[in-house]
């Protein structure tokens, strides 16, 4: 299980602010170890879920070309402060992580 | 009177546990699901256009894009996009030089504004497109970002 998101969301006027950094490698499966020379496997996010009130706000698909540790940022109307914040990730090997947070 | 609306109430509770039980309210598939495998895996810029459906695109000047003119760490680009243009769906990031093109994809939904900034990894000197759907229709802007330092190995 990988390590957990940093979520922060926060009221901006009307529109919610919210900011992900997820620990992830995001390896593309381009890159050589250098050390062992050996081609290192492909392995990154594919699918990221953000929920607002438990409403999906927002369903991104994902490359490898997003960097290791991605940072996503995203404005939601319409929500509030105390509202929870649900953001989730499913990568190439399956692996998934949930973490959540309540709107400041 | 007031049986009617017990009857009327033990009806609602019994649907919505009915709903629930089906499977019916479970929110995360609201939205089109599956990675968009065709689309990800593209090597080139217009075959992932292609994948998207955004062959078409326009030029738009109501796209907001902003990214570095130079980025000294090609592994670690920051992108903001912002669609201006009225009921957007869906924001594609696309990097025409990279192994493959299409970087990441979101929809939006529920009040979410179209709205996003990503971190992107460059392999080289490039231009970097924006591809926004709305109304159906396919809208798009670019700019190239030079790179110092590749991304991918380096």
């Amino acid at each position: 299980m990988a390590d957990p998101m940093k979520i922060r969301a926060q009221m901006k006027g009307e529109i919610a602010d919210i900011r992900v950094l997820m620990s992830h490698p995001m390896d593309t499966g381009q890159v050589k170890d250098a050390k062992t020379g050996q081609i290192i496997p492909a392995h990154f996010i594919q699918q990221v879920n953000v929920s607002v009130g438990g409403k999906v706000v927002v369903e991104g698909q994902i490359g490898a070309a997003v960097s290791r540790n991605p940072v996503f940022g995203f404005k939601v109307k319409g929500a509030k402060a105390g509202d929870k914040v649900v953001v989730s990730w499913t990568d190439n090997k399956g692996d998934k992580r949930s973490d959540e947070t309540v709107i400041a | 009177m007031d049986k009617l609306r017990r009857t009327l109430l033990k009806g609602a509770g019994g649907a919505l546990v009915a709903a629930l039980a089906a499977g019916v309210l479970i929110p995360t598939r609201v939205l089109a699901a599956e990675w968009n495998k065709s689309a990800f895996e593209a090597k080139d810029l217009a075959s992932a256009l292609k994948s998207l459906g955004a062959s078409a695109a326009a030029d738009s000047k109501d796209i907001l894009f902003r990214a570095p003119d130079i980025a000294e760490n090609g592994a670690v680009v920051p992108i903001d996009i912002v669609s201006n243009i009225p009921n957007t769906t869906s924001i594609a990031v696309l990097v025409e030089k990279n192994p493959n093109a299409l970087a990441a994809y979101f929809d939006f939904a529920n009040g979410a504004v179209p709205d996003v900034s990503v971190r992107l990894k460059l392999a080289q000197t490039s231009m970097v497109k924006a591809v926004v759907k709305a109304d159906g229709k396919f809208y798009t802007v670019q700019k190239e970002v030079k790179v110092t330092v590749g991304g991918c190995g380096g």
